[in-house]
C-alpha cells in the first residue's frame, strides 16, 4: 500500500501500520477503488491535523452534534455495581454515528465529492449521513436491506424527510451485510463524484482509523468525566459491537490504561470476533463468521446495527493481543436490559447498546462505564412486538 | 488475430459449457469460482454466484470442475474468484491446486496490484488507474493485462465505455503487455468496437445468461457471432 503510514498513530492507541492492525486490515477491493482510497487517505492526512479543520470539526460537534454528551451515574440500575453511562443516544440524531457523519462531510467537502453513498442497518447511520448532507448541502444516496426498513421504519422516514434516497437492497441476507455491498458497488461505478460515508470501522484502510479517529471523542471525553466524578478510571469499559465504531470510540480512551478492562459485547447471532474466523469481507481482512470455504455466513440479531458478519480489523488485532475481551448477549438478553433501564431509569436505549448493559449487569466488575451508543425510539415496533 | 475470453461460472454444466464456447471460437476461458459477496460483480454474476453456491460449487467442487473442464478443452482456463476464497483455502495451496486442475492462470477481482505479490495472476487495470499503477501491474501480471473498461461493475451496458480508449492509450504508453478489455461488452458490435482498441476482449454477464437460460448451443452461436464481428476486426484494419 502506497503511503500507508500514518505521520502518528492516533491518539492513544495501535498505530495502523500500512493499513494493518496485526494480521487485520489492509486493502482488499477491486483495482478501481484504489486511488479513491489512496486520495482519501492523503486528504484525511493532510486535515487531520489542520487547525481549521479542527476548529471547525469542534464547533460542529458543540453547536450540532451536542458534545459533550453526558457522563451519568445510574441510579437503580446496577444494584451492588457502580455503572456508568456515555449518554451517546442524547446526540443530535440518537446515536454515537453522528460523530463519524460530520468528520467524513469534511472530509468529502475538501475532497470536492459532492455525492454521498452510505450503507445503514439500523437506520441511525443512514441518518445521520442524511443529516450532515441536509446541513452541507451534498446528494446523498442510502442503501438499506429491505428487511432492516421494514425493522427500522421511523429511520426509514426521517432519512426521507432529510432529503436522502434510500435504495431498498432486495437480495441475499436483506440487511447490513447486503447495503454494505451495495453502497460499495455504487462507490465503484461513481467513484470519480461520490465519497463513500462508511459507518463503522470496517472497510480497506485508510476507513477503520479515520472512523476511529473520528469516534474516539467518545473515549476522550469519558475519560476526563469519569476522573472528575470518581477520581479514579473504571475498572471496566463495556460497549456493543457491531462494526465496532462506538466500542472502538470508547475504548480509544483507555486503551493505555492497562488496568482498565475493554469489553465488547456481540449479538449472540453475529458474534464474529467470539466464534469467528479470519477472512475477507468489504475491503479488509478480519475476524468473520464464514465457512470453511470461506463463504460469508448469515448473521442474526434483533438489533439490525449489530446484525453483520464482520467486525473492525482493529477490534480483531484487539482480541488477539488480549487487550480487550469479547463476549456475547442474545436477543433476550438484550431485551431485558432494555426494559430495564427504561424501568429503572427512565432512559430508553437501542437495542444495539442494551446487549453492552446486558453483559455490565453481570460483569465481575464494581465500577463500570458502559456505552450508551443510541436511544431506542427506532426499536419500539421490535420490543412492543415480542 | 484478436483474442475472444468467455467467462463461465462453475457448475455442473460447464465443462459442457466451455466445450460449446471453444467451438463457436473462444481463445480462452474465465471459470467463475463463486463467492457469497462479490463486490466487483452486477446482478448477472452475482445471481450465477448465488446459484452455484446453492449447487454446492464450494472451492474443491470448483477445482474438479476445473479439471472436468480441462479433459475437454485445450484453451487457457484461468479460475477468477475473490480473496475471501483464497484466505481459506490457503493463497499456495490454491495456485498448486488450481494448477494441477488444469489452470493456466489466476484472477483474483478483489486484490489490488500490491496486495499477496507472491500470487502469479492475470492483474487488473481500470480507468482510474495511473499511468504508474498500469506499469506496475503490467510487470506483474501473468502474461495479459484485464482492462475494467469503465468504473463500475460487471454487467451488459448499451454501449461501450468511452473510458476505454483513454485506458488502452495509457497502457500502450507504458507496457506491450496484451491487453483485454471486459465488462459491459456484451454485442458483436461491443466486441467490434472494444477489439478495434484493445487486443481481445472478454465477455461474461451476457455469456452466463445465454448459458444458463439457452444452454451450451445457444452459447456456441453466441460466441460465434463475437467470433466473427472480432474477426472482421482483424481483416478491415490496414496492416
Ligand atoms: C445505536 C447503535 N449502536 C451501535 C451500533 C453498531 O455499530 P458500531 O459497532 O459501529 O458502533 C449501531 C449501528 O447501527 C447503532 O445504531
Amino acid at each position: 500500500m502506497r503511503g500507508a503510514s500514518p505521520p502518528h498513530p492516533p491518539p492513544g492507541g495501535e498505530a495502523a501500520a500500512n493499513g494493518f492492525y496485526g494480521a487485520y486490515g489492509g486493502r482488499y477491493v477491486p483495482e478501481t477503488l484504489v486511488p479513491a482510497l489512496d486520495e482519501l487517505e492523503e486528504g484525511w492526512n493532510d486535515i487531520r491535523d489542520d487547525p481549521g479543520f479542527r476548529l471547525e470539526l469542534e464547533q460542529l460537534q458543540a453547536t450540532y452534534v451536542g458534545r459533550p454528551t453526558p457522563l451519568y451515574r445510574t441510579e437503580r440500575l446496577g444494584g451492588d455495581r457502580t455503572i456508568y453511562l456515555k449518554r451517546e443516544d442524547l446526540c443530535h440524531t440518537g446515536a454515537h454515528k453522528i460523530n463519524n457523519a460530520v468528520g467524513q462531510a469534511l472530509v468529502a467537502r475538501r475532497l470536492g465529492k459532492k455525492r454521498i453513498v452510505a450503507e445503514t442497518g439500523a437506520g441511525q447511520h443512514g441518518v445521520a449521513s442524511a443529516t450532515v448532507c441536509a446541513r452541507f448541502g451534498l446528494e446523498c444516496v442510502v442503501y438499506m436491506g429491505s428487511e432492516d426498513m421494514e425493522r427500522q421504519k421511523p429511520n426509514v422516514e426521517r432519512m426521507h424527510l432529510l432529503g436522502a434516497e434510500v435504495r431498498a437492497v432486495e437480495f441475499g441476507t436483506r440487511t447490513l451485510k447486503e447495503a454494505t455491498s451495495e453502497a460499495i458497488r455504487d462507490w465503484i461505478t461513481n467513484v470519480e463524484t461520490t465519497h463513500y460515508m462508511i459507518g463503522s470501522c470496517v472497510g480497506p484502510h485508510p476507513y477503520p482509523e479515520l472512523v476511529r479517529e473520528l469516534q474516539s471523542v467518545i473515549g476522550r471525553e469519558a475519560r476526563e468525566q469519569m476522573l472528575a466524578a470518581e477520581s479514579r478510571l473504571p475498572e471496566a469499559v463495556v460497549a456493543c459491537v457491531g462494526g465496532g465504531s462506538n466500542a472502538i470510540g470508547l475504548f480509544a480512551g483507555f486503551l493505555e490504561d492497562a488496568d482498565v478492562r475493554l469489553v465488547g459485547v456481540e449479538a449472540a447471532g453475529a458474534a464474529s470476533l467470539g466464534s469467528g474466523r479470519a477472512g475477507v469481507l468489504h475491503g479488509a481482512r478480519s475476524s468473520l463468521l464464514a465457512d470453511e470455504d470461506g463463504q460469508i455466513a448469515d448473521a442474526h440479531s434483533i438489533s439490525a446495527g449489530l446484525d453483520y458478519p464482520g467486525v473492525g480489523p482493529e477490534h480483531a488485532f484487539l482480541r488477539d493481543t488480549g487487550r480487550a475481551e469479547y463476549r456475547a448477549a442474545t436477543d433476550e438478553e438484550a431485551l431485558g436490559a432494555f426494559h430495564l433501564l427504561a424501568e429503572r431509569e427512565g432512559i430508553i436505549p437501542a437495542l444495539e447498546p442494551a446487549h453492552a448493559l446486558a453483559r455490565a449487569l453481570d460483569l465481575d466488575a464494581e465500577l463500570i462505564l458502559v456505552g450508551l451508543s443510541g436511544r431506542g425510539d427506532k426499536d419500539l415496533a421490535t420490543v412492543l412486538g415480542r | 488475430m484478436k483474442k475472444l475470453s468467455i467467462y463461465l461460472m462453475a457448475g455442473p454444466d460447464t465443462p459442457e459449457l466451455a466445450a460449446a464456447a471453444v467451438a463457436g471460437g473462444a481463445d480462452l476461458l474465465e471459470i467463475g469460482f463463486p463467492f457469497s459477496d462479490p463486490l466487483a460483480d452486477g446482478p448477472v454474476i452475482r445471481l450465477a454466484g448465488e446459484r452455484a453456491l446453492a449447487q454446492g460449487m464450494r472451492t474443491r467442487a470448483c477445482l474438479e470442475c476445473l479439471a472436468e473442464t480441462r479433459a475437454r478443452v485445450e484453451v487457457p482456463l484461468i479460475p477468477m474468484t475473490y480473496a475471501s476464497i483464497l484466505e481459506a483455502y490457503g493463497y499456495e495451496r490454491f495456485q498448486a491446486d488450481a494448477q494441477k486442475a488444469g489452470a493456466t492462470s489466476l484472477i483474483v477481482a478483489d486484490l489490488p496490484i500490491e496486495a499477496a505479490p507472491e500470487l502469479r495472476r492475470v492483474q487488473l487495470v481500470a480507468p482510474t488507474t495511473p499511468s504508474e499503477r498500469i506499469s506496475l501491474a503490467a510487470h506483474r501480471t501473468d502474461g495479459w493485462l484485464y482492462l475494467v473498461s469503465l468504473t463500475g461493475t460487471t454487467g451488459a451496458r448499451g454501449e461501450v465505455s468511452e473510458q476505454l480508449a483513454g485506458l488502452v492509450e495509457r497502457a500502450r504508453g507504458v507496457t506491450d503487455v496484451p491487453l483485454l478489455a471486459g465488462f459491459g461488452i456484451s454485442t458483436p458490435d461491443h466486441a467490434a468496437g472494444a477489439a478495434a482498441l484493445a487486443d481481445g476482449i472478454v465477455v461474461g454477464s451476457r455469456a452466463v445468461e445465454i448459458a444458463h437460460e439457452s444452454g451450451p448451443d445457444a452459447l456456441q452461436d453466441y460466441v460465434t457471432v463475437l467470433r466473427t464481428a472480432l474477426d472482421r476486426v482483424v481483416v478491415s484494419l490496414p496492416g
